[in-house]
């Protein structure tokens, strides 16, 4: 689904990421662990698009068509979904109005019907429920003064009503307390099928108790330094990032 | 200017001629005076500092027909548009200068809902009690406008009465073979304990060059409550110089919208005098203009009274050359103690040829007052504007819904919801997005 190969980026002229290569497959789950500072939420931002990263080497690809000359939301169109690590707060705009946009200009661009409001309305409905959300959150202002637990329970909301092929998951851990954190996972568990796929950035092992990758990477200083399976995330728990960052040539 | 100047002075003896037996009447000297005080201040130039950023001069330089004899008839049909269509009203309709009967629903029944000039005919107490007393002096185009006062809204709501529908004031022009100038002039008297609602419009349905030079007068009394709406979406043909000034007694309430859209040229300068203890004023502007216009808002809060309180809040999105003036001024007289005012000027540029210079002008004589202000410039949020794409939505729509959002708040006020919706439409046309809902 989505193939990254020596994939180099960096911003201002600095180079954070320096020669990634992954490949991610339809029904897998794979976690980016590193450090802080290593280039984690560089490699989101970077695949959904965000136009302050110029890219100076490698590929993107995803379903066999290169990523790099797409727009932010012609990837969104394509099935890319990236949930912040910070989520940004939009004044006067409400949850529900925003999904709205969001879905049907998607629809749009897949040359599909706006979705009828009925529709949309139970399938919210739907959603939330999934995700322990009470319903007077449709009519506020996106994010506005959300805590930071209710920010990360409305990206996942907007994931569940998106339905992406690959949703990459940045820090989403980070602000949840324990019920919350089990709230999230359970909902991305929910969603999750064989033809869809998840990418988890996370500093912390945590989150990975609940959702289980196929997959553990390590980053550091731009690189993925190491692969395995889900056993990597628990020594990483253990041991910290020291040894690895020791196995490294000076 | 100094032709236009020229051409006022051969108007105003014309105009005299014209008003024969009523140029004896007390509302006449009122227009002598004023048409002196142009005579010798002339027009305000970059000079004067409350002109500092607005250039009057290409705005003069057309010959404009000063006195209007033509009505040229409308029918319904044709200008709908401009009205609140929706919502059962008063209307007060005229054309080039003249009262339309034809398009106008009037009441004098609980309470007057007429013309200034049947007010002039009728009412020599309110002539003397009200007419020209809000306006200061010193402004010169106002005092073009009382000079040349002829005809305009007269609204009066008697005391404890509530005006069960809006009020909408139409101005038209329609001279198709020359510019003009018009001098509409409004009186608006909200007695004791009374309510009323009123919209106000000024249209060109020509191609002409049109300078609307209006001012108008309101009067709150105590307790009353009085919510006041300028629609300023005229041709780009169209200028507009409007001065409005309102005096509020003891618990008052006044909130005064200005939504400017269109036009090449507006300058407003809104006054406030707080005049009773425990007043309430709010001033909310939304200005979204784009290549060749101009806006200036000149406010005024004068907390005179203790214990009142002025809310401020002007946005602005300028894109293209455009360029805009904020200049709120907040005095607080010395025994004014426990005032409460607060002014925020918020603007968008959308390109580097766009412009705006703002100055909040406090002068605070008292010790025990709460004054804030804020202004902000600045572009669109790059953050939100990527996190609005990476939701799939395409960057045109995701900078319209930022700006829609941006402005939304001045709308959130306005009391009636027909006009509310008039205006998310106008704003949504300006911005050059159909999102289909309204914020």
């Amino acid at each position: 689904m989505l193939k990254i190969s020596n994939l180099h980026a960096g911003i201002d002229g600095t180079e954070i990421l320096k020669g990634i290569d992954l490949e991610i497959k339809a029904g897998e789950v794979h976690a980016i662990m590193g450090p802080n500072g290593s280039g984690k939420s560089t490699l989101s931002s970077v695949v959904a698009g965000r136009e302050d990263y110029e890219v100076t080497q490698g590929h993107i690809d995803f379903e066999g068509e290169d990523l790099m000359d797409l727009a932010p939301e012609e990837r969104a169109h394509k099935g890319v979904f990236l949930s912040f690590q910070y989520p940004i707060e939009i004044p006067g705009v409400t949850v529900t109005n925003f999904l709205k946009t969001s879905i049907n200009e998607t629809r749009k661009a897949q040359g599909l019907e706006p979705m009828p409001a009925n529709v949309m309305l139970k399938k919210m409905r739907e959603k939330m429920s999934l995700l322990e959300m009470d319903k007077g959150f449709l009519s506020r202002s996106l994010n506005e003064g959300f805590s930071g637990g209710e920010k990360k329970r409305n990206e996942i909301f907007q994931m569940a009503m998106l339905e992406p092929k690959l949703a990459i998951l940045d820090e989403t851990d980070s602000g949840l307390d324990i019920d919350a954190l089990r709230i999230v996972a359970n909902g991305v568990n929910k969603l999750k099928n064989k033809n869809n796929a998840v990418l988890l950035i996370t500093h912390y092992q945590r989150l990975l108790d609940y959702i289980v990758p196929d997959f553990v990477h390590v980053l550091y200083k731009g690189k993925i330094v190491k692969s395995g399976d889900k056993n990597l995330a628990l020594e990483l728990e253990e041991r910290g990032y020291d040894w690895i960052k020791e196995e490294q040539p000076a | 200017m100094e032709a236009l100047k020229d051409k006022l002075e051969s108007s105003f003896i014309v105009f005299e001629n014209e008003l024969d037996d009523d140029a004896k009447k007390p509302v006449h000297k009122i227009r002598q005076q004023a048409f002196k005080h142009f005579e010798k201040a002339g027009f305000p130039t970059k000079k004067d500092e409350e002109w500092k950023y607005t250039n009057l001069k290409p705005i003069l330089k057309n010959d404009f027909r000063i006195l209007n004899k033509s009505e040229n008839a409308i029918d319904f049909k044709d200008v709908k548009r401009f009205f609140l269509s929706d919502v059962d009203s008063y209307k007060l309709v005229f054309i080039d200068g003249v009262f339309s009967s034809w398009l106008s629903e009037t009441t004098h029944d609980k309470f007057d809902i007429c013309t200034l000039s049947s007010m002039l005919n009728r009412y020599e107490d309110v002539t003397k009690k009200y007419f020209n007393k809000a306006l200061p002096q010193a402004e010169t185009m106002a005092s073009i406008n009382t000079a040349f006062a002829r005809e305009g809204a007269f609204i009066r709501i008697k005391k404890n009465q509530t005006v069960d529908k809006p009020v909408q004031v139409v101005f038209f022009t329609t001279a198709h073979d020359y510019d003009i100038m018009t001098q509409p002039r409004n009186l608006v008297v909200v007695e004791e304990n009374a309510e009323v609602k009123i919209v106000e419009r000024h249209q060109s349905l020509s191609e002409k060059a049109v300078l609307t030079n209006t001012a108008t007068e309101i009067f709150a009394e105590k307790n009353s409550r009085l919510f006041y709406y300028k629609v300023q979406n005229d041709n780009m043909e169209a200028s507009m110089i409007d001065s409005t000034s309102v005096k509020q007694a003891e618990g008052s309430n006044v909130r005064v919208g200005t939504f400017s859209f269109g036009n090449r040229f507006i300058r407003n300068n809104l006054n406030f005098f707080l005049e009773g203890e425990h007043t309430e004023s709010h001033m909310d502007g939304i200005t979204v203009i784009d290549e060749g216009q101009f806006v200036d808002h000149h406010t005024l809060a004068d907390h005179q009274k203790p214990n009142c309180e002025s809310h401020e809040l002007y946005k602005g999105i300028y894109d293209g050359n455009s360029s805009g003036v904020f200049n709120g001024k907040v005095m607080v007289h010395p025994h004014a103690q426990k005032t409460n005012a607060f002014q925020q000027n918020n603007n968008i540029l959308l390109t580097d040829k766009a412009s705006i210079d703002t100055k909040p002008q406090l002068e605070i004589y008292a010790d025990d007052v709460q004054c804030s202000h804020g202004c902000t410039i600045g572009q669109l949020n790059e953050d939100a504007m990527f996190y609005m794409q990476a939701r799939g939505i395409p960057e045109k729509e995701a900078k319209a819904l930022l700006l829609y959002a941006f402005a939304n708040d001045g709308l959130r006020n306005v009391a009636i919801p027909e006009l509310r919706k008039k205006l998310n439409k106008q704003i949504a046309t300006k911005l050059n997005v159909d999102l289909d809902f309204e914020l």
